[in-house]
């Protein structure tokens, strides 16, 4: 069923517009936190979610609405959290960096950047151990492979073999700072596959691609293989931080902006869609639209949290 | 009937581990050096050929990494216990455990436990030096959301470690290494004891000596000889550093209207003035002497034995320190003909070789 193009197409459409509101609304300054859009990189988590189950387990990090909403978190609990309601995934809590949904097998994501790679590792190892049979996969950029705790992850998990999915969203900048002034000439997929992973290196702006590798590692996962690790090559379109484009502050060149905006994963896959009438596609759009416009009403509807709540969540 | 017997501190928290592994199969134990032939010190041997190795777990020199991966553990289900050598090497999982172990409950609005128990050990003497030797309770008990306690008896070492084991938030057990050694009476069956309870050891009328680790030995070492000289020390060990148990320590403060605190850390910071603070905020106008700290020189720990000797304040020291705070008139003589120590001042009991 999610294998079909149409799903796979309105899976990333709908993350698109969500975004896009997000974007369209933050001048409001309603939704006070910090927020990183995946705008342009929503192939790799709609590639990459499709290929797993509800019972499978995804963990991610600052960048986390595509990846959160891919695997099934509720739009609605997402947008309530970002502007801080009481009905948020973290009750006001956490905010547009922390999005967990336990009941869709999102597990976490928190920003502290490689925080949780291990913590991916760690619930592979504990599905090993109880038996149960599950894949984690925990998406991270290449930046975060910089980070000691990466590396740590991926020996242990190739040690023990374990059913991790690594996924690099390989967007070529750490906020502004590009990676050729932050890693030696070699590829990222090429030092995980010398620390032992199975490795891929793909199109992350390909969904069919993306989907294709990640549904060939899970399944080699399920049966016993060491951990996969695929870099997904791919760009962010919009600012590092925030709802603004800041080409204009040209630390990107603006020719390799132009080639990544035409490759759109969403444009590209629009174009191989054969959906007919033609009408369905305006229907699609309009469902996500109405959902979207309902969710953030919600949100703006939410309960203001209480303060005294907040003691009873350290200790349990 | 309850079976006592007399077994090694580091007896006790291996009976612990053994017992509470017996008693919930989610348990697992991990550590650099956990299954070899030397097993932390005595608190591991024989575990992995009792669980097996899918239970009982060697580890790659890792330990932020390693701390993550046994949180993400625990938040799916386990319930591990990692243990490093020293505390020192805890620092390398800061991020992990301030971040993440402290926080993941929190940050999730309480949808998700973490039943994480860190074992460190604090080093002393043996040329433990800079690196071996730090007794860092204080930046560990700095953050909420975790626990921290530092048993001092053999029989707090065993029903605290079963505690931390069954608790359902991220606990640090900070050992001794110059607890390790000491025998006690320790009870054969499983029990706990509560994480945020302070015990008061000896009751006393002039001043009430608050000690942590392995202060309490020697605080109960000068208590002693104080007692013989007239001046009756209450000592309580603290046992929590995080949460402080406050309210037995200010009760007692409230009747013998003074306070020492003896740490095992550096001054500056430590955990020693928080209770001298949270004593004044509370309990000022019982005070009849100002609080004192006696704690390490902020100075790391250096390694030769000859710059060692007066590093440690130990129960000489300590009963000099209050003997003078007190304004009594107990001639030094008399304290050292009862508290001098005849044992070599860097290692824990006379038959100590090293090396670690
Ligand atoms: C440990 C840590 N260091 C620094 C930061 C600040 N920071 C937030 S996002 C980011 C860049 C991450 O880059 P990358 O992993 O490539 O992800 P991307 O933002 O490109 O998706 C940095 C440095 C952080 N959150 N955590
Ligand atoms: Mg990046």
């Amino acid at each position: 069923m999610k294998n079909d193009i149409e799903a796979l197409y309105r899976d990333m459409l709908r993350i698109r517009r969500v975004e896009e509101a997000i974007a369209d609304r933050y001048a409001a300054q309603e939704m006070r936190c910090p927020v990183h859009l995946s705008i342009g990189q929503e192939a790799v988590a709609v590639g990459v979610c499709a290929a797993l189950e509800k019972k499978d387990g995804v963990f991610s990090s600052h960048r986390a609405h595509a990846h959160y909403l891919a695997k099934g978190g509720s739009l609605k609990a997402m947008l309530a959290e970002i502007y801080g309601k009481e009905e948020g995934c973290c009750k006001g809590v956490g905010g547009s960096m922390h999005m967990i949904d336990l009941e869709a097998g999102f597990l976490g994501a928190v920003p502290i950047v490689g925080a949780t790679v291990p913590l991916a590792v760690g619930a592979a190892w504990a599905a090993r151990l109880r038996g149960e049979d599950k894949v984690i996969a925990v998406f991270f950029g290449d930046g975060t492979f910089e980070e000691g705790a990466v590396f740590e992850s991926i020996n242990f998990a190739v040690l023990h073999r374990l059913p991790v999915l690594f996924v690099c969203e390989n967007n070529l900048y750490a906020c502004y700072t590009r990676l050729s002034t932050r890693q030696a000439d070699r590829s990222i997929h090429g030092v995980a596959a010398s620390c032992g992973c199975n490795t891929m290196s793909l199109d992350g702006n390909d969904v069919l691609a993306v989907y294709d590798a990640a549904r060939s590692a899970v399944s080699d996962l399920r049966n016993g293989s060491t951990p996969y690790f695929i870099e997904c090559a791919t760009y962010r379109i919009r600012e590092h931080c925030g709802p603004n484009i800041d080409d204009e502050l040209g630390y990107r060149p603006k020719d390799e902006v132009e080639e990544w905006k035409a490759a759109c994963p969403v444009a590209r896959l629009q174009s191989r869609l054969d959906i007919q009438p033609r009408d369905r596609l305006a229907d699609m759009e309009h469902a996500i639209t109405q959902e979207i416009e309902e969710a953030f009403a919600c949100a703006l509807a939410g309960k203001t949290p209480n303060q005294t709540d907040l003691e009873g969540y350290l200790y349990g | 009937m309850v079976e006592i017997r007399q077994i090694t501190q580091a007896e006790a928290i291996r009976e612990a581990l053994e017992q509470a592994m017996l008693e919930d199969e989610r348990v697992m134990l991990i550590g650099e050096g956990v299954p070899d032939p030397k097993g932390i010190f005595g608190t591991t041997s024989g575990l992995q050929e009792k669980f097996g190795n899918s239970r009982v777990f060697d580890m790659p020199l890792a330990e932020n990494g390693m701390t993550g991966i046994c949180i993400g553990a625990a938040i799916s289900g386990m319930r591990p216990v990692i243990v490093h050598q020293r505390i020192d090497f805890a620092l390398l999982c800061m991020d992990q455990l301030v971040n993440n172990a402290a926080k993941w409950r929190y940050m999730f609005a309480g949808q998700v436990n973490v039943p994480l128990v860190v074992r460190v050990i604090v080093g002393r003497g043996w040329g433990q030096g800079p690196q071996h030797a730090q007794s860092l309770q204080a930046m560990f008990a700095h953050v909420p959301g975790l626990k921290v306690v530092m048993p001092s008896s053999g029989y707090d070492a065993k029903g605290m470690l079963i505690a931390a084991i069954r608790d359902n938030n991220p606990v640090i057990y900070i050992e001794h290494r110059w607890l390790h050694g000491i025998s006690d009476d320790v009870p054969c069956e499983p029990y706990s004891v509560p994480l945020d309870k302070a015990v008061i050891r000896r009751s006393g009328r002039h001043a009430t000596v608050v000690a942590f680790s392995f202060m309490v030995v020697e605080a109960l070492l000068a208590a002693k000889a104080l007692a013989d000289l007239g001046i009756d020390v209450e000592v309580i060990d603290a046992r929590s550093v995080r949460p402080l148990d406050m309210e037995t320590i200010v009760e007692s403060v409230k009747r013998t209207g003074a306070l020492i605190v003896a740490d095992t850390s550096w001054k500056t910071g430590g955990i020693a003035g928080e209770i001298v603070a949270g004593v004044s905020e509370t309990a000022f106008g019982f005070l009849r002497h100002p609080p004192l700290r006696v704690a390490l020189p902020d100075l790391p720990a250096p390694t030769s034995h000859h710059l060692t000797r007066d590093y440690y304040p130990d129960a000489l020291c300590l009963a000099r320190a209050i003997a003078t705070h007190l304004g009594s008139d107990v001639t030094d003589a008399d304290l050292v003909s009862r508290l001098f120590r005849t044992t070599p001042h860097d290692v824990p009991q006379r038959e100590f070789r090293g090396p670690f």
